[in-house]
């Protein structure tokens, strides 16, 4: 089934929303605009023969809107695992948290911003990413070993993972759905200026394209370059001018007279 | 440069659907794909699987949706985590398949009999 079209929730609210057995699905309208689910739960219904719905306006039942399928199944799982104490709630709230509050491109970008004032931190950080990388803090889940790879005149990078969605969360968050998806994980490797071409970046002939593909062990990190008019600019604001999709290599860094990245 | 190539055929190649773009939109669109982002990453934290294990048994539910003809445009990757992390909490003796089933039948069963306003919860199990 495709929830894709419902708007997305409020993020505060997941978090609150995940604690276990609390109704967090039952939003009234919200699961029940899908026509499989609706089928779903009339089949289901069909069973309880004490019930005296009336079975064509789901949204008059005095019990609660069953969640879809597959968040049956996710809390079955959840709930199956905390019972036996193999994971705890509170920690799973505090993942949750992290990746939609504190961890994001933001971090990488203050490593980018740092490599284009810092020579010998952008020395170091292409030596050996993952200790420079720590030097900031960055380090973590998914990100315990980082290769940083430089943008010049000659060479641009580009990050993939053909296999699954291996990305480097501690410095630029979760994936995006595009870096996720058959289409970026095929094409990027088959053909990446072309891939290039469709996020707004046409690269002369001449330009060397690099792809990276990452894996389970080792995460990648574009380091852009730095764009003009940006001399007097501090490393705060530097940071603020670096975009996800330009530490991808989907993306240049705009200069900030051109209207910056979004 | 790449250490892989993707498993591509000539005529795929041919069809290869324009890639998905988003803006940086929420990381998860659903609570329940939040709860099992980090059920995967816990259960790994904790050494029930290496995220090496983790990585290849969710190339498999992509590759295998790929297969049957269902290559994806980035928004069912959360269906093919669930499915990958079924299958490693089953192969790694963590529950079975038929608890999880009937768990997830008493789930629902729950939201069916519980009225408008109160928490759902399972009813204690004998």
């Amino acid at each position: 089934m495709d929830e894709t079209g419902e708007r997305p929730v409020d993020r505060r609210g997941f978090i609150k929303g995940s604690a276990v057995g609390a109704a967090a699905f039952a939003a009234p309208g919200k699961m029940m605009t899908d026509r499989t689910d609706e089928a779903e739960v009339h089949a289901a219904d069909a069973h309880e023969h004490d019930h005296g719905h009336d079975h064509g306006h789901d949204h008059d039942h005095d019990h609660q809107d069953v969640p879809s399928d597959i968040a049956l199944r996710v809390r079955a799982l959840e709930s199956v695992l905390i019972e036996k104490e193999m994971v705890d709630p509170a920690a799973l709230d505090e993942i949750v948290d992290n990746f939609e509050n504190r961890i994001g491109p933001q971090n990488g970008a203050r490593v980018v911003a740092r490599a284009w004032v810092d020579p010998g931190f952008r020395d170091r950080l292409l030596a050996d990413g993952t200790s420079a990388i720590g030097e900031l803090d960055y380090l973590g889940g998914q990100g315990e070993h980082m290769k940083v790879v430089a943008n010049t005149d000659s060479v641009h990078n580009l990050i993939v993972c053909t296999l699954c969605s291996c990305y480097p969360w501690p410095t630029l968050g979760l994936p995006p759905v595009w870096y996720k998806s058959s289409a970026y994980r095929a094409r990027a490797v088959i053909e990446p200026r072309e891939v290039l071409r469709e996020f707004g970046l046409d690269l002369p002939e001449d330009v060397e394209v690099r792809v990276w593909d990452s894996t389970a062990d080792i995460r990648y990190l574009v380091l852009p370059q730095r764009p003009a008019g940006t001399a007097d600019m501090t490393e705060e604001q530097l940071a603020e001018l670096v975009t996800r999709d330009s530490m991808v290599g989907v993306a240049r860094v705009a200069s900030p007279s051109s209207g910056g990245g979004r | 440069m790449t250490t892989a190539q993707p498993p591509v055929s000539a005529e795929r190649l041919a069809v290869l659907p324009p890639l998905p773009r988003d803006e940086e939109g929420p990381v998860f669109d659903e609570p329940w794909q939040a709860q099992a982002f980090a059920l995967a990453v816990k259960l790994s934290e904790q050494g029930h699987f290496a995220w090496t294990a983790w990585a290849k048994a969710l190339a498999e539910e992509l590759a295998a949706a790929e297969a049957r003809g269902e290559p994806d445009d980035g928004s069912h990757y959360y269906h093919h985590w669930v499915s990958a992390l079924e299958r490693l909490v089953v192969e790694r003796g963590l529950s079975d398949a038929a608890a999880l089933e009937e768990r997830k039948e008493a789930w629902a069963d729950a939201y069916r009999h519980t009225p408008h306003g109160q928490p759902v919860e399972l009813a204690r199990r004998e």
